[in-house]
């Protein structure tokens, strides 16, 4: 089974349990394209989501992980308002732990919040995104799909494009691929790189035509509109000229690049409309593959055993 | 348990080394203390109505005086009051500590300043009110330096806030200048470091919290040393936590002899892998820097570039720590910890010698302050301390004696500790 009972983030996590995890997932892929999507593995298992941050994919994508597992399931959203003192929090973590459950799964917009939350409950805690920090399941969803598409991720060269200061699947996307053996690039706006990147073992080029001539796929990232017209961004027009994946750059370049995105899409921001839909873009498998690593993460960190996923 | 007692009529420490900081001497002597005044100092002595401590292995000094600590009244009583954070400075071998005016309502009229006084009264160690430099330490308008020094006002600082406005810190400066006390100025450009919440380098990029530049402090402190250059006012730096800004520092000390400042245990302890940990109490502003500037900060010290160590001790409640890290309040208690830590990493760890530590938690604040500092002379209220330099202990939760319990140094080794605490006619037995 896994080494950790919790899925914190995937900064010195062992490359042989995201193995396990992908592995586990392709299994419970065959599950999604069956006429009857559900298995019993987790049943009786209870797993909270707790949001004290708007998602809609990420946890549309965990619940539906949760239904076809059939585990019992409870949402709680709180606003980030409610959270300006420490105790709501401890108070919260503690009074749903108290309810008798066995996983939660935490979307908050600290970062270290899900490490912070071990201090206080004993169950089984899935990191859903943590401020700038991490979003484990995302990057294993995306190296998932990478492998899907080549069949393997050692010796792959991925870029990852756009805002990475402020993202937190760029970590996580980082210490998952650099972890299974593939090249990391970063492209973004100089003041969007975070200081010492080079030091987290990765290549930082703000050129993003020297950057496509080199990858083998692009994993592009959200910008925030409300960036643009700041101190940090001119404009949308300036942006797209730079880091956009238009048509007619990827036109330019003779290489097939596979085009990658967490979503939600800014269409004609960073990414043009033609290349999301295009046949380059993995964007929707991603989206199919988020639920099927779901489902091997809960089902392997909430006391399922590889060889039940058949049943 | 702490046990603070009144001093007996006549008190002997008896076999222990006598280090005098101001006059740099390290002798094996004997110290009669009667009704609360030093009334001799020889080898050998024996007095029999006097109750004698045995201090065999201890070296005896001046109370150590700490510049700069946060004891929350008026307004925040439940972080810590006069009196409970004076039990925390008698533990850690304090006798004296500026409190300062960060506090709701701020100290910053003479009003407040008396009040201050008037409280301190009956706590076991000296307190001394710092008065605001700015009204509601607005950053605007600057106080009544005049009337607070008059009421008691060793020093002015907007502490826990910058003076972001240069025109409002040279005008603090020269003015300040007709009182010659120490201008002291919290020295954080607020908009270089926007929202950051831990040291800015590879550390806060791996955790993905905000950053705060060495840049916000060191131009900053750029400014306020060229700030005091040009004005002849007093300018004291506190809390020093970059390599830039101690290198200023040692600059501008060449030619400007008024400039003072100090260096917080904390910077010289830690560096900032230990936020990894995302534990609460190392969230401190100006924040831990990397293990270069801490190495440097430390080669500060042995090169004489920092007047003197100073705790920032910074109560906060268990509520306010228990957030996640970038909500949590930035502060940590450190009186009762400071010798066990500055003994360790500086004596011990990068061979400074014991008596220039001394000098800076006694002789060398109380200086700078305008305190008395001859204090081992026949006549002179008795105000000192006994340490253990030998002592290896583990600092814990009953080494605690602030109301709040915000201390990054629980479950660590440290080394050397006070055993004794003279002040204000009472005696305190730490361990």
């Amino acid at each position: 089974m896994l080494e950790q009972k919790h899925l914190l983030g995937l900064e010195n996590y062992p490359a042989k349990d995201i193995q396990t995890i992908i592995d586990t997932a392709f299994n419970f892929r065959e599950v999604l394209d069956r006429p009857i999507k559900k298995v019993p593995s987790l049943q009786g298992v209870t797993i909270v989501n707790l949001f004290f941050e708007n998602s809609t994919r990420t946890r549309i994508s965990f619940e539906l992980a949760q239904k076809r597992l059939s585990a019992d399931t409870v949402n709680f959203s709180a606003s980030s308002s409610s959270l300006k003192k420490g105790e709501s929090f401890k108070d919260t973590a503690q009074n749903i732990e108290a309810m008798k459950i066995d996983a939660v799964v935490m979307r908050h917009p600290s970062p270290g919040a899900p490490l912070h939350l071990t201090k206080f409950i004993d169950a089984t805690i899935i990191n859903a995104g943590d401020g700038a920090h991490e979003h484990p399941t995302q990057a294993i969803l995306d190296m998932m799909s990478i492998q899907e598409k080549f069949g393997k991720i050692a010796g792959l060269k991925i870029a990852i494009v756009g805002d990475i200061l402020h993202s937190r699947v760029a970590l996580s996307n980082i210490h998952g691929l650099q972890s299974m053996g593939a090249e990391v690039t970063l492209c973004g706006p100089a003041n969007l790189i975070p200081p010492y990147a080079e030091s987290l073992g990765v290549t930082v080029n703000s050129n993003l035509d020297e950057v496509m001539e080199w990858a083998d796929a692009l994993n592009i990232l959200r910008i925030q509109r409300e960036r643009m017209g700041s101190a940090l961004l001119p404009s949308v027009r300036e942006y797209r000229s730079l880091f956009g994946i238009t048509e007619e750059r990827l036109a330019r370049h003779k290489k097939e690049i596979v085009i990658m995105h967490p979503g939600p899409m800014n269409r004609g921001v960073e990414i043009d409309s033609q290349v999301a839909d295009g046949d380059q873009a993995i964007i929707l498998d991603q989206v199919l593959n988020g639920v099927a690593s779901r489902m091997a993460i809960l089902y392997l960190l909430c006391g399922g055993k590889s060889e039940e996923t058949e049943s | 348990m702490m046990d603070l007692q009144l001093l007996p009529k006549k008190l002997l420490l008896k076999g222990g080394t006598i280090y005098d900081p101001l006059k740099d001497t390290m002798e094996k002597k004997d110290l009669l203390i009667v009704n609360g005044k030093i009334a001799s100092m020889k080898k050998g002595e024996n007095y029999d109505d006097a109750k004698a401590i045995d201090c065999a292995g201890k070296i005896i000094t001046h109370g150590f005086c700490d510049l700069h600590v946060h004891f929350r009244e008026p307004g925040r009583e439940d972080k810590e009051t006069l009196a409970t954070g004076s039990l925390a400075a008698l533990a850690g071998g304090f006798t004296r500590v500026c409190v300062m005016p960060n506090t709701n309502p701020p100290l910053d009229t003479p009003e407040s300043i008396r009040f201050i006084l008037e409280k301190a009264k009956d706590v076991p160690v000296h307190i001394h009110p710092i008065g605001a430099i700015t009204r509601q330490q607005g950053g605007t308008d600057i106080t009544e330096m005049g009337l607070m020094r008059d009421e008691g006002a060793v020093a002015f600082s907007d502490d826990g806030l910058p003076v972001q406005d240069g025109s409002v810190m040279r005008r603090a400066l020269e003015y300040g200048s007709m009182f010659d006390l120490p201008i002291i100025n919290h020295a954080e450009d607020i908009c270089i470091r926007e929202d950051g919440v831990m040291n800015e380098g590879f550390m806060s990029t791996k955790l993905g919290l905000s950053g705060n530049p060495n840049l916000a402090e060191s131009s900053m402190v750029y400014r306020d040393l060229a700030l005091g250059e040009m004005t002849g006012g007093r300018l004291h730096v506190p809390h020093v936590s970059t390599t830039e800004s101690a290198e200023h520092i040692k600059e501008m000390k060449k030619t400007n002899k008024k400039v003072t400042a100090e260096v917080a245990p904390h910077h010289l302890y830690f560096n900032d892998e230990v936020i990894a940990s995302f534990n609460t109490n190392l969230k401190v502003a100006p924040p831990i820097r990397s293990e270069e500037d801490r190495t440097a900060l430390v080669q500060a010290v042995i090169e004489g570039v920092f007047d003197c160590i100073a705790t920032d001790h910074a109560p906060h409640t268990i509520e306010e720590k228990e957030a996640s890290f970038d909500l949590a309040s930035f502060g940590m208690i450190g009186l009762e910890s400071c010798f066990g830590v500055v003994n360790k990493v500086l004596v011990h760890q990068n061979k400074l010698p014991l008596s220039r530590l001394i000098q800076m938690l006694t002789v060398n604040p109380r200086r700078i302050m305008g305190f008395k500092f001859d204090l081992f002379q026949e006549g002179v209220s008795a105000e000192l301390t006994v340490i253990d330099p030998k002592s290896e202990w583990v600092f814990s939760k009953n080494d605690i004696y602030s109301r709040s319990k915000n201390s990054p140094y629980l479950e660590e080794k440290l080394q050397g500790r006070p055993v004794l605490t003279i002040a204000k006619n009472k005696i305190a037995f730490i361990v």
